[in-house]
């Protein structure tokens, strides 16, 4: 039961029965979570570090999580870019790292394609824990782990990703894996945030929320970042909140069952608004566990732990 | 790459002579007396160097508009002397030198430093003069006083000219001294932050984009600015559709514009950009198929004049970087002929006339520089290349001091055998 690819970089091109392979792997490791002792042997011996050339909290913390459930060794990195601006290359920092002999890194960094460069310069195994503006798939993966979870199927199945498209690499590691699984793709958001071409991909555009939400079977709401608003990326957040803001007011005109996501941190208020956030038509907070049992089937699977008992 | 002083009297024996001038095609010896050309044509002598030129094309040095030679300042990427041996390994007897050193070359002192340093260079240097002091775009540099040093062009290189109405006092200033203008044309606020062609690659990666009208509005300002003032302007690199689309127009009735184009804006595509190779990441980005097709278009209808590598050395320092901190640039002079050749001749079908004059009577005109180059007792600057040579670039190919070249591992065709300038004779 191995995975084809020995690193996982992204969901572009990623075959279809791995990611299910990863899916039904995370459900056995749900199950490990609702034990009262949530530990197994699996990755006793391995040494992971977690890179994090960008501040992160959740996603560190479930990685680390993952990891210590599986029982691997596990080691923190944490640096700015800006102190790598002025010192010691990227090449230098994880070659040393790698030196001291790791199985696996797992690494967050701003700049797309790092994690491609990082398989060049070690020999340890590498999962994208997020590049920038291009790839999260761990996150994607969650995703339609919670998706899965709960509607029992991915085929067919119509998400909404509405917001910021542009920066968002939960938006494209969802739309590849989405795609890839059967399900169809409709983004929502300012014109400005929607990247040039991403219909070619094979997910449709509509800038009216209301049509999406007609459409659609789940929502996976985006943060939007208050600093897009200086570079007239959007207007004003009372302008965004109108048009694209998720509100049980909007909700309630469209007499519909609607799931609603959210990769977090959630800006209430803006994007979504609280009630929305904590209303049984959000599985947020099942995000948040299954990332952790996401995260434990794919450093499982890759590498290459003994069957568990 | 072997040098030899030129003997006393050398034959290049039975080759194609290819006479960009003339447009003229034929077999044939060329005698070369005390480096100078002495008779072209069914010449025979019995106590000549015999150079077999069997198999081989003969024609004039290659001249290059567009180079970065890195001195002063970074004599760790370049200098003078090796961006020579670069050019020499690519057929190029006669470069132009871009100003954006440290300091940069914005006087009559700095223009001189770099005209009197490149006498005791193999090829023949000319220096370009920055177009604003310190490359700011913003007071116009002392453009006669560089002038008088031996400046053949101004421009400010990679940073664009934003203020139309400073452009405008540039173009009028270098018009009363006759020489071009070459402003690398992009709007600085359209291309942003952008690290490469925007399109479905740059969203693919998530790389913030440059879009093609960043280079289309500026040319096409830029044009109307020399049209209004009557000066002449070449449009460096250009790389797309666009640009090249409102070359053409302009010079339908109008002959004070020229443009360049690099050869890794014919041979790359964005989606060779696929691995985030840093090598592949300059200024203006390498576009998408169908503006690369316009270019080979506009080369082929002579709306773009000339080939120029833009040869921008950067040390490994530089470029093993992430792909947002990693520098704009890529040497070119050594894979120039090979990739052109390739791309153009044997890919495209263009007519291999047609490529010869955009390496060396073209560019020559552009810059006013001597073309008759078969004539006798003119200096012989001569390139000697086999067209059909199937080559595989490599490391060992490379005589530039840096070695950012995403052509390494590439298959070539056409290679460049001798150099003949300055009484030498440099073979490969």
């Amino acid at each position: 039961m191995r995975l084809q690819n020995r690193h996982l970089l992204g969901l572009e091109g990623y075959p279809k029965e791995d990611i299910q392979t990863i899916i039904d792997t995370a459900f056995t490791f749900r199950e490990v979570l609702d034990r009262p002792i949530k530990k197994v042997p699996s990755l006793q011996g391995k040494t992971i570090v977690n890179l994090f050339f960008e501040n992160s909290t959740r996603t560190r913390i479930s990685f680390e999580l993952a990891q210590k459930r599986l029982s691997a060794d596990t080691v923190n990195f944490s640096a700015s870019t800006s102190s790598l601006k002025k010192g010691e290359s990227f090449k230098d920092t994880v070659q040393n790292i790698e030196a001291m002999k790791i199985d696996a890194c797992v690494m967050r960094h701003p700049t797309p394609g790092a994690p491609l460069r990082l398989t060049e310069y070690v020999d340890a195994i590498v999962i994208n824990a997020g590049d920038g503006t291009h790839e999260h798939p761990t996150q994607a993966i969650l995703d339609m782990t919670s998706l899965q979870e709960k509607f029992g199927y991915l085929k067919g199945l119509k998400v909404g990703i509405i917001g910021d498209i542009s920066h968002s690499r939960v938006a494209l590691s969802n739309i590849h894996g989405l795609l890839t699984m059967g399900a169809e793709v409709t983004l929502c958001g300012p014109a400005t945030l929607i990247p040039p071409q991403i219909e070619e991909l094979g997910v449709s555009v509509n800038y009216n929320l209301d049509e999406v939400i007609e459409w659609a079977d789940a929502l996976n709401v985006l943060r939007i970042q208050m600093e897009r608003m200086g570079v007239n990326l959007f207007p004003s957040i009372r302008e965004y909140r109108s048009k694209f803001g998720i509100t049980s007011e909007r909700l309630a005109k469209h007499k519909k069952e609607i799931v609603i996501m959210h990769p977090g941190p959630m800006n209430r208020g803006v994007e979504i608004e609280s009630a929305v956030a904590d209303s049984d038509q959000a599985i947020i907070l099942d995000q948040v566990l299954n990332g952790v049992a996401s995260r434990m089937a794919i450093l499982y699977l890759l590498l290459g732990g003994k069957a568990e008992s | 790459m072997n040098t030899k002083k030129l003997a006393k009297r050398t034959l290049l024996k039975n080759g194609t002579i290819l006479d960009p001038v003339k447009e003229k095609e034929f077999e044939g010896n060329i005698l070369l007396e005390n480096g100078k050309i002495a008779a072209v044509g069914n010449i025979n002598v019995d106590d000549a160097d015999v150079i077999d030129c069997n198999g081989l094309v003969i024609t004039h040095g290659f001249c290059d508009l567009h180079v970065h030679f890195r001195e002063p300042g970074r004599e760790d990427k370049e200098t003078l002397a090796s961006g020579s041996r670069a050019a020499l390994a690519g057929g190029f007897t006669r470069v132009c030198a871009m100003p954006n050193t440290n300091p940069p070359i914005d006087s009559p002192e700095s223009v001189r430093f770099i005209a009197e340093k490149s006498q005791n260079c193999p090829i023949h240097i000319h220096p370009i003069g920055a177009a604003t002091k310190g490359q700011k775009g913003k007071e116009l540099t002392e453009m006669a006083g560089m002038v008088d040093e031996g400046a053949v062009a101004f421009s400010d290189d990679g940073l664009p000219i934003m203020n139309g109405g400073v452009m405008r006092r540039i173009l009028e200033y270098s018009g009363m001294l006759g020489k071009p203008i070459i402003n690398h044309a992009e709007d600085d606020c359209l291309r942003n932050d952008g690290l490469m062609n925007e399109g479905l690659m740059s969203t693919r990666l998530g790389l913030p984009g440059n879009p093609t009208q960043a280079e289309a509005i500026m040319v096409h300002r830029d044009l109307e600015l020399s049209k209004l003032t009557g000066a002449k302007l070449h449009v460096p690199h250009i790389s797309t559709a666009s640009a090249t689309h409102h070359v053409a127009e302009m010079k339908q009735h109008y002959n004070l514009v020229s443009a360049e184009v690099t050869p890794h804006h014919l041979f790359f595509t964005d989606e060779d950009l696929a691995e985030y190779d840093t090598n592949l990441k300059v200024a203006p980005p390498i576009r998408g198929n169908a503006d690369r097709k316009a270019l080979i278009n506009g080369l082929r209808d002579g709306t773009i004049d000339c080939i120029a590598t833009d040869h921008a050395p950067h040390t490994i320092e530089d470029k093993e970087l992430t792909f947002d901190l990693a520098a704009f640039g890529m040497t070119g002079l050594e894979s120039c002929l090979g990739a052109v050749l390739k791309i153009l001749v044997e890919e495209e079908g263009v007519d291999l006339f047609t490529v010869v004059k955009a390496l060396t009577v073209n560019p020559r005109k552009i810059m006013g520089f001597e073309t008759n180059l078969f004539t006798e007792k003119v200096a012989a600057e001569l390139t000697i290349f086999n067209p059909k040579e199937k080559w595989v670039f490599s490391r060992n190919d490379i005589y530039s001091k840096s070695i950012n070249s995403p052509y390494i591992g590439k298959p070539l065709t056409g290679k460049v055998k001798y150099t003949i300038v300055k009484g030498h004779l440099y073979s490969n």
